[in-house]
């Protein structure tokens, strides 16, 4: 046994830190296309004390340290471009507080989004927070570390934007917290201290997102999802406009997909709205298709597919899936929403030239202010030039954000070379100059966000 | 292509005028609708094209067997009248396409049971006393639309997609060889007892009717029937109006399985769309409209004293299965409730 593993085990018990292959393997690999990359140790820790003495172990050996929350984000982003350890960081998943009147909650960042939503519908069923599209195992920190969205985007933003808290172990293994928890005033804001907006965002590339404390939303009794349609996608970005008006709409998706076949080159809007009453629906449906879609309905060029379908959380990664068994990985750009017909049309054309099935999303965020529009491709695992297509796909792609003044959302190596390449001089230097001072020994996920 | 055998002479001697004067969404007195029908016999421009929601029950008020409701829907694809909005007019079309790959043609003898677009359902019949001994044609809900009979078209006004499709869909259902087929929908029935007839479409097999077939077994079951004891309302589906002669069935079964068929006002042939495909139609206040008569035929069931509201459409259980439920009526299928009378569990 390594000096490493050793002291790994003498940290977390021999349970929770393994350098065996079989292990190392699981952690090798992500759901995307990316080449396996292995770590040499795997460790998971309990307590913050556990992760603290992890992080300083790697710092005085100059460890390379990965932080892995759920693993779920296809592009690669935890896995270990230059070996060392995988923090998984599950089993830090504890609730440490709800402040139902305050509407925050306090968790610790390994815990899952299915876990806070499933005890927020048994404990405080009037209150919810932003759960991403992805499966419900995807984790609290993990989703900060690339600034997720959520089914809250439209009336709140990025879930980034939702953060009343932090507490991060520094590359160091120190501790910051950030936040009016920062002064012993509790969790229940971000303001209006200085800010040091270091740590989203970042990849897990600065420190490690040890505690957060969430916003929470009003969660009505009822939730549906009314559908509507157009077929032209010149008019998606007025449509999502007039809805976006109202402000009533929980969450705003426009989509479209070459299979199944009444998707094809028609674009879908789904609209989900809430309420506590039959009447309060009614209501938010008067509004939206009465009166904001009613021109579009008159004149013939879109239609409502559906009313009063009952919602379950999440949705958008219940219908990532149309093939059926192979994989998928998408780019993600956040993009103003006047870009839907240019980035359906040309993802479309890449898709094709890929052999493909064409499937595009965008997600609006905070009241039309952005969209996050997602190119996905599917590819068989057993195919290898299925793969090598999803991947040139997927980098024609965020060649094509870069192109359209776009922005990639959670980028891979590749796209973030991409986005470094142009990025503003004066943030490059100071992006540089933060991952210095935070990380001396260069041993935070490195490869990310790497300024040369 | 395909043509409608329709006869203005009919429509000329009529002395009712049923098919409009009885329509419960247009109010037109006998007059007004003689000479509307005349009209688009000639193949003019009619409101009736504009205001018409397709719920198909002026098949069924016609005396004369004269096809009213397939002559609407051919004008207002003629005359450039859809009456939904063209991305869902697409979307519907799109539908039907098979994505799956093709079907697997297994043999077969006898009589057997066509799922049509419905094989999610099969579950329901499967492993069933009232279905034993019925082979299924296609077990693979992957394949499907190899076996949807298109009809649903009508509400889309699309006789021409109909008419290019339903060829090849005969030709897969008759290339099982069986010489007797069971549709668990009423609408594929319809299809092929009404529909291909009145365009002169040949069907190669003959069509039995899931309630006919139904009470004949129970007939067959009758020592195993409990008599259930609920009363009951009936939704009866649109494309029920394309084989009136056999929705004396819904009565006999329910007498047969000992529950209270209620009267309402919504019974028979008053009875009410479900409303799905009026809320998606281009004209001003379909959603209103639908969210108006859905409620009042709820309104009506729970006045009428319904425990279970009994569902012959799989369409018209998604549309109205919920709000049904909500005013504390129970959906069942038919084939569900008739499970239940012989002690099976229902799912």
């Amino acid at each position: 046994m390594s000096s490493i593993q050793q002291e790994l085990v003498n940290i977390v018990g021999e349970d929770y830190a393994s350098d065996r292959r079989e292990e190392l393997f699981t952690y090798s690999k992500d759901l995307g296309t990316s080449q396996p990359l292995w770590p040499e140790y795997v460790v998971a820790p309990k307590t913050t004390d556990e992760l603290q003495a992890v992080v300083r172990l790697a710092n005085e050996t100059k460890t390379p340290i990965v932080p892995l929350g759920g693993g779920l984000t296809l592009a690669g982003l935890a896995l270990p471009q230059k070996g060392g350890i995988i923090i998984d960081l599950k089993r830090m998943d504890k609730i440490l507080e709800v402040n139902e009147q305050g509407r925050y909650i306090v968790v610790e960042a390994g815990i899952s989004h299915g876990k806070i939503t499933s005890y927020l519908k048994k404990n405080h069923p009037n209150l919810m927070h932003s759960e991403p599209g992805a499966p419900p195992a995807a984790t609290v920190g993990g989703n900060l570390a690339i600034h997720g969205q959520g089914d809250l985007a439209h009336p709140y933003g990025f879930n980034t934007d939702m953060v009343n808290g932090l507490e991060v172990v520094l590359p160091t293994g120190d501790i910051a917290r950030f936040g009016s928890c920062a002064v012993g005033s509790g969790w229940y804001t971000m303001h209006p201290l200085p800010d040091i907006g270091l740590f989203l965002g970042w990849n897990g590339a600065t420190g490690i997102i040890t505690k957060v404390s969430l916003k929470l939303y009003p969660c009505k009794k009822f939730r549906e999802n009314n559908m509507f349609v157009v077929e032209n996608e010149e008019f998606v970005p007025d449509v999502l406009f007039e809805i976006s008006h109202l402000g009533m709409a929980e969450d705003l998706i426009a989509t479209s997909s070459e299979i199944p076949p009444m998707m094809n080159r028609l674009h879908y809007i789904s609209i989900i709205n809430t309420g506590d009453s039959e009447e309060e629906l009614e209501f938010k449906r008067h509004m939206t298709f009465d009166v904001q879609l009613a021109k579009y309905i008159r004149s013939g060029v879109g239609g409502i597919v559906s009313l009063y379908d009952e919602r379950t959380r999440p949705q958008v990664s219940k219908s990532a899936d149309w093939k059926k068994g192979g994989g998928f990985e998408y780019v993600g750009a956040i993009v103003p929403v006047s870009f839907y017909p240019e980035c359906y049309r040309r993802g479309s054309e890449i898709s094709g030239r890929h052999f493909i099935p064409y499937t595009v999303l965008g997600r609006v965020i905070g009241s039309c202010h952005s969209m996050m529009f997602s190119w996905s491709y599917a590819f068989n695992r057993a195919d290898d030039a299925t793969v090598k297509h999803a991947r040139d796909a997927l980098h024609e792609t965020d060649e094509l954000v870069m192109e359209i003044n776009g922005t990639i959302w959670k980028p891979a190596i590749f796209g973030q070379k991409l986005m470094l390449e142009r990025m503003d001089q004066g943030a490059l230097r100071l992006m540089k100059e933060v991952k210095k001072i935070l990380d001396p020994n260069g041993i935070m996920n490195p490869g990310n966000w790497e300024v040369d | 292509m395909y043509e409608l055998k329709f006869d203005p002479d009919l429509c000329m001697a009529c002395d009712t005028q049923d098919c409009l004067v009885k329509c419960q969404h247009m109010d037109i007195d006998q007059e007004t609708a003689r000479t509307e029908i005349l009209k688009l016999a000639d193949g003019e421009d009619s409101f009736v094209l504009r205001d018409c929601v397709t719920c198909y029950a002026c098949e069924e008020y016609c005396p004369n067997g004269n096809h009213p409701f397939y002559l609407i829907v051919k004008m207002q694809e003629e005359l450039g009248m859809l009456p939904l909005p063209d991305p869902l007019v697409k979307s519907g079309v799109q539908v039907g396409i098979p994505f799956r790959g093709e079907p697997v043609i297994d043999e077969m003898e006898g009589t057997v049971l066509n799922m049509g677009v419905f094989s999610p359902l099969l579950g329901r019949v499967e492993g069933s006393k009232l279905f034993e001994g019925l082979p299924v044609i296609s077990h693979d809900s992957r394949k499907m639309f190899h076996y949807f009979c298109q009809l649903m078209y009508l509400h889309y006004g699309k006789t021409s997609v109909i008419n290019e499709r339903l060829d090849g869909i005969i030709q897969t259902l008759a290339s099982h060889g069986a010489k007797e087929i069971v549709h668990f929908h009423d609408e594929c029935y319809g299809t092929y007892t009404s529909y291909a007839p009145a365009f002169g479409i040949e069907v190669p097999f003959k069509s039995i009717h899931l309630f006919e077939f139904l009470y004949n077994r129970l007939l067959e079951l009758k020592d195993e029937i409990r008599p259930l004891g609920y009363k009951v309302v009936y939704q009866r589906p649109c494309s029920s109006r394309l084989s009136s002669d056999k929705h004396p069935f819904v009565a006999k079964i329910f007498d047969l399985i000992g529950v209270e068929y209620m009267d309402r006002e919504y019974k028979d042939e008053n009875a009410m769309c479900c409303g799905a495909t009026i809320l998606g139609q281009k004209k001003e206040g379909s959603r209103v409209y639908c969210a108006e008569i859905q409620k009042k035929n709820i309104d009506d069931m729970k006045k009428a004293g319904g425990q279970i509201c009994v569902f012959n459409c799989p369409a018209c259980m998604q549309t109205l299965g919920m709000p049904v439920s909500k005013a504390g009526i129970m959906p069942l299928f038919m084939s569900d409730l008739c499970r239940l009378a012989i002690g099976e569990k229902v799912g």
